[in-house]
């Protein structure tokens, strides 16, 4: 499914650049972006969001409460807040709930093009953040849903993936602004179907065999890595210590790959590992016991609440869905109390999307946890807003609606966990990404430049492909068939 | 000391389960009263206080004087609510267990024109998935086939049952044609404005609709030169072809045919193909049906919607397209019924309803989509979709709106028996919960 999803990603991508319609449509997108920044720098210095039901996800429910924002930041939060500016934006959010930003502990959204490096089981040079496309459609779709933060991560081909990157969804700035600087960096492990590329191999056309084809495989391909990372980081410290002596001395030779698993083995790289079932989670958790690293989080690891002590006892994370079951063999024992059982057991958890789709409902996700094993509203909440930012090692800066914090904000229009709620107004650091009422009163005018756009396409073909031909940049490649059915409405 | 009482608190739970599961079964062929509850008819207005009484599967008293007949066995459902199960009106139920796993999924056959298919054949009772889905009140189904053109006849089945017959309400239902083409998905261009690659596409569905134009003509011929044998022995007698045979009905207007159309030009499309066939047509998935609003009322085609939880459909439409498209139908006047078009995700039918609520859709309108309306669609408004006298008993009694996702489900009534509310999925969970 999500190779298919590529596919047509791929396939639209591809098609975009190479027609004209796909020009205006980016010029749309580019005019869209400017107006966005625009409004981004006309934002006040201070905001207030008053007579709201702040669900903090930290210390409770506070009624009838008020936010200060300043400079980005959260400066106050109770029901005896004032601006201390004049000029400060006030939002009367009566009958409005606000909760912190969602968070998203298991994404792919923006990755442009394939997010997995399939052709070897260990890719740990490659980044995520080289391939982050601030333009995609689905980010806007995303922050309509209240999400302003995404751990990004590369696919689960491998059992040793690529890099992450945590980021904010600030669309219309550029995109070096979304990666959150001080989030700690991450990796993408992959156990179980994924790596032994059950599904495709032997059943894709043209995809090739390859090591691992077992869970056993998978262990000794993680195991055969940090042996080899070890090596290299004593080859290092030995360098390190004989350089200042030994003018001769010489540096090993850098891997890129051996350096991100050297930074796990010193605690400095998080490792986010896609998994389902009992056995491959133990062998993970027992193999860092073994070879001294440590998992922050467990990802999907639907089977978690079989093994949620072992879990707990190793300080791990659980990042899972809240009901999503049965799409395949190692999915067929996922329930959805699985986020409660976990919690229960004193695991930090979280539920993600892994779709830019259901980022975009994760707070009905997260009230998932109160129907299946009756997790209170705020343990509930946490699952998409403070757990991942602990998860993500960024909770100092994100993830509840504490002073001093980010002011990442959703003001909802019902209960987060109401399904009838909707998204209202999105914050990211006290700028506003996301407005429906704004978002309502475009419409029309997208419409009226649209109608312009294909009206005046119409034209242009209407003057022949030779006239057309000219009056197009010359970078732009020509459809090489032009047939008079195509009227750009159809 | 601690394991012996948890090991005590899960035998009896077993015990409680086994025993809970025996009296049930009885009470399908008994009386029982639903008393005290808020009652939710659907057709009629809403109950503040009053009684349900069930007998032999179907529901044969409801009010607020509603008497509670000698014997039964009484539900009291003080601060509870009842409303009719749920329906959802497309899925692959008891045909698929894990998607992945070829050998345990029967959803699509081969071939471009399997009218012969049938799922009431192939269904499996026993599927996980049907306990799964039923409690979280959604009784009754329609399970249909997938592949080809023409994917085959679809049964409206309740999720509980021991063989399918059981389970069975009406089989067949409807035809299933999967509309060609699906070009268009991507933006109002076709393939982003790739002109040769949407003249090619375009080309291949004019084609594949020549194609179904040409089978439906051959069924309506093979059907007249059958009725002509049966009134004059004299004629020469012909060989039975079961795919034409099957397409009789669908050809003579009896049996509806649904159709997966999804953007605007498909469902204009296959709009105009019923029109020319005369075919009783049903439009299903109708993702950009919104569109085509207007034109889906002046033909009184109803749409069956979902599932709601998806993106939009081209890159610049809104962001809420998908959820606002079933709220846009309905304020067309258009009926609306909604579906998963999936198994293992069939429990969260009510969410896709209740997105379609939060955008647009009036919440009463959300509710009748997942009860009354698809019982009227699919003809069976007689039997299910309201708490009425004489209907089915297919019963839900919840602690609140049963769109809500924190809403729990407290009973469930198939066909006038009350089904434990088990699944494998409680199962794992009481098994695990016990873990020390």
């Amino acid at each position: 499914m999500k190779r298919f999803n590529a596919m047509i990603a791929i396939t639209l991508t591809l098609a975009m650049s190479l027609t004209a319609f796909a020009q205006t449509g980016a010029r749309n997108t580019k005019r869209a972006v400017e107006a966005t920044s625009a409004a981004a720098q006309a934002q006040p210095r201070e905001t207030l969001i008053r007579n709201a039901t702040i669900l903090t996800a930290s210390h409770g429910t506070i009624k009838n409460g008020s936010i200060l924002i300043r400079d980005g930041k959260i400066a106050a939060v109770g029901t005896d807040v004032k601006a201390g500016d004049a000029n400060a934006r006030v939002i009367d959010a009566t009958g409005k709930f606000v909760t912190p930003g969602i968070i998203d502990c298991h994404s792919h959204t923006a990755g442009e093009g394939n997010i997995n490096e399939g052709t070897l089981s260990v890719t740990a040079m490659v980044r995520i953040q080289d391939i982050i496309d601030p333009n995609h459609p689905n980010i806007y779709r995303q922050l309509a849903g209240g999400l302003t933060t995404a751990n990004v991560l590369h696919g689960s081909a491998n059992s040793i993936g690529g890099q992450n990157a945590v980021i904010k969804l600030k669309l219309g700035k550029p995109v070096d602004q979304w990666f959150i600087k001080d989030a700690p960096p991450g990796i993408k492990f992959a156990l179980g179907e994924n790596p032994k590329r059950s599904n495709n191999q032997g059943i894709t056309p043209g995809i090739p065999r390859r090591y691992p084809a077992t869970r056993m495989g998978v262990e000794e391909t993680i195991r055969d890595a940090f042996t080899r990372a070890k090596d290299y980081q004593r080859e290092w410290q030995e360098y390190e210590a004989k350089k200042g002596k030994d003018k001769n001395a010489i540096a090993p030779r850098r891997d890129l790959a051996l350096d991100a698993l050297v930074e796990i083995l010193e605690g400095k790289r998080y490792i986010h590992s896609h998994c389902y079932v009992d056995d491959e989670i133990l062998m993970l958790l027992n193999l860092g016991d073994e070879m001294g690293f440590h998992v922050q989080t467990l990802q999907h690891v639907l089977e978690g609440y079989k093994v949620a002590n072992e879990i707990a006892a190793h300080h791990t994370g659980g990042s899972t869905f809240a009901d999503f079951w049965g799409y395949k063999m190692e999915a067929y024992d996922a329930i959805p109390y699985n986020a409660a059982l976990m919690a229960s057991r004193g695991v930090v958890v979280s539920v993600n999307s892994d779709s830019d789709e259901r980022a975009r409902r994760l707070y009905l996700e997260a009230a998932k946890g109160v129907k299946y094993g009756g997790m209170s509203e705020e343990a509930a909440l946490r699952m998409v807003t403070l757990n991942p930012a602990i998860q993500l090692g960024i909770d100092k800066r994100t993830g509840s609606i504490d002073v001093g914090k980010d002011a990442d904000l959703v003001i909802f229009s019902q209960h987060p966990f109401s399904v009838y709620t909707m998204p209202e107004t999105t914050f990211i650091e006290g700028e506003i990404y996301f407005d429906r009422q704004q978002d309502m009163q475009r419409r029309e005018a997208l419409k009226h430049e649209k109608e312009e756009l294909i009206k005046a396409e119409r034209q242009q073909r209407l003057r022949g492909p030779r006239q057309q031909q000219r009056d197009e940049k010359p970078d732009a490649m020509q459809p090489t068939v032009t047939e008079p059915d195509n009227d750009p409405e159809n | 000391m601690k394991r012996n009482g948890i090991l005590f608190v899960s035998l009896l739970t077993i015990c409680a389960l086994a025993f809970g599961t025996r009296s049930a079964a009885q009470t399908g062929g008994g009386t029982t009263a639903i008393r005290n509850a808020r009652i939710v008819t659907v057709t009629g207005p809403v109950i503040e206080r009053g009684t349900v009484v069930i007998s032999n599967g179907k529901i044969t008293a409801v009010g607020a004087d509603a008497q509670v007949p000698a014997g039964a066995r009484v539900i009291d459902a003080a601060g509870l609510s009842v409303y009719p199960g749920m329906i959802d009106a497309g899925t692959v139920m008891g045909l698929t267990e894990i998607s992945s796993v070829a050998g345990s999924v029967d959803t699509a056959e081969i071939g471009e024109n399997n009218a012969n298919i049938h799922v009431d054949v192939a269904i499996r009772p026993d599927s996980s998935h049907v306990a799964v889905t039923r409690v979280n009140g959604i009784t009754t189904v329609l399970t249909a086939p997938r592949g080809g053109l023409i994917a085959g006849q679809s049964a409206l089945i309740n999720l509980d049952g021991w063989v399918p017959r059981d389970m069975i309400l009406k089989s067949p239902l409807a035809m299933h044609i999967n509309w060609p083409g699906g070009f268009g998905q991507g933006s109002e261009f076709g393939f982003e404005g790739n002109r040769g690659a949407t003249s090619e596409a375009r080309r291949t569905q004019e084609k594949a609709v020549e194609d179904l134009k040409k089978i439906l003509r051959d069924a309506r011929a093979y059907g007249d030169a059958k009725d002509a044998r049966a009134r004059d022995a004299s004629l020469p007698k012909q060989d039975v072809d079961l795919k034409l045979e099957a397409l009789i009905p669908v050809v003579r207007g009896t049996l509806p045919v649904i159709i997966n159309a999804n953007t605007e030009r498909d469902i204009k499309s296959a709009l105009a193909f019923a029109d020319e066939m005369k075919l009783k047509a049903i439009i299903a998935g109708g993702i950009e049906a919104y569109r085509v609003a207007d034109q889906l009322k002046a033909k009184n085609i109803p749409v069956i919607v979902g599932p709601v939880l998806r993106m939009p459909n081209r890159e610049d439409d809104p962001y809420d397209a998908a959820f606002a498209n079933a709220g846009l139908l309905a304020k067309a006047g258009v009926k609306i019924a909604f579906q998963t078009s999936d198994s293992a995700h069939s429990r969260d039918l009510p969410y896709n309803a209740g997105m379609a609520a939060a955008f647009g859709l009036p919440k009463d309108e959300a509710l009748k989509a997942v009860t009354i309306y698809p019982a009227e669609i699919f003809g069976v408004a007689d039997r299910l979709g309201s708490i009425e006298v004489g209907k089915v008993a297919n019963l839900i009694v919840t602690d609140g709106d049963p769109l809500e996702i924190v809403t729990q489900i407290k009973h469930v009534f198939i066909n006038g028996r009350q089904v434990p509310l088990t699944s494998r999925h409680t199962e794992l969970y009481e098994k695990y919960k016990a873990r020390p």
